[in-house]
């Protein structure tokens, strides 16, 4: 099971690795980058490593990949013109709906009914993790807030325009 | 369950698929995502090798990465806009300022 699981999430990942490659169009590439990212947190699930699949899903999937697509349509140099492919439109549906029913199917596996349902007080992996993120490595987690202070700060100085 | 070579050898193919995407595409902003790619087959080995040896290290630094890849895109994207908006194009073979 597990490693039918595997085999499938890792082609999904190469096969949208790919995909990205050979799309000439960056909007493709920015979709199939999701793809990889989806694929890829699925794998991070049947590692144990629960919050750094949703942390995946939501930094990468739901932040970086869109802020490159906002981008993408901010640029109008280029002409943004879809070319519909009858393929994609009859088979992507499914595949997605695949990729879903697969990533749920891994996460009931994972973990036991009564493991999801005990939140607070339940010592799991995220737990684990929070604690040594705070007390191990409590430095570089600071470090990291001034680094993502200096990239906003950088990020506005660089978008205004003529400065 | 799954030896944990395969995931070593999927994370050195996706970062190669990565690399490659960084060397062959034209346009900056499917670099960047190239980047992005290369960024998770790392985060990948991580995680596996966390998994491996019993450690929640891994994950922290995962998790670090994945900070570190946020605060790129943002700057990156940033720069891409500032460039798009002074020469009016993505192409990173038309940016020739520097060549001799």
């Amino acid at each position: 099971m597990y490693s039918t699981l595997f085999f499938i999430f890792a082609g999904c990942a190469v096969g949208f690795a790919v995909n990205l490659l050979i799309q000439r169009n960056p909007i493709y590439s920015a979709l199939s980058l999701i793809g990889a990212m989806s694929s890829l947190a699925s794998l991070y699930v049947m590692l144990g490593a629960e919050f750094v699949a949703v942390v995946q899903v939501i930094i990468y999937g739901g932040a970086i990949v869109v802020l490159s697509v906002f981008v993408l349509l901010l640029n109008r140099s280029e002409p943004s013109r879809i070319e519909r492919s009858r393929l994609v439109g009859q088979v992507g549906p499914p595949l997605i709906v695949m990729l879903l029913g697969l990533f749920v199917t891994v996460v009931y596996r994972e973990f036991p009914e009564d493991a999801m349902a005990r939140g607070g007080d339940y010592l799991g992996q995220t737990a684990g993790l929070g604690l040594r993120v705070f007390l191990t490595h409590l430095l570089p987690f600071e470090v990291t807030s001034i680094l993502i202070l200096i990239a906003v700060i950088g990020a506005v100085v660089l978008g205004r325009g003529e400065a | 369950m799954v030896p944990l070579s395969y995931y070593l050898v999927l994370s050195a193919i996706l970062f190669g698929l990565g690399a490659a995407g960084f060397i062959l595409k034209r346009n900056i902003l499917a670099m960047l995502m190239s980047v992005e790619l290369m960024l998770n087959a790392v985060n990948l080995t991580f995680v596996t090798l966390s998994y491996s040896f019993r450690q929640l290290d891994g994950q922290v630094f995962a998790l670090l990465i994945m900070v570190v890849a946020a605060a790129e895109a943002s700057v990156g994207l940033a720069i891409v806009i500032a460039v798009s908006r002074n020469r009016r194009t993505l192409n990173a073979n038309e940016m020739t300022n520097t060549k001799l």
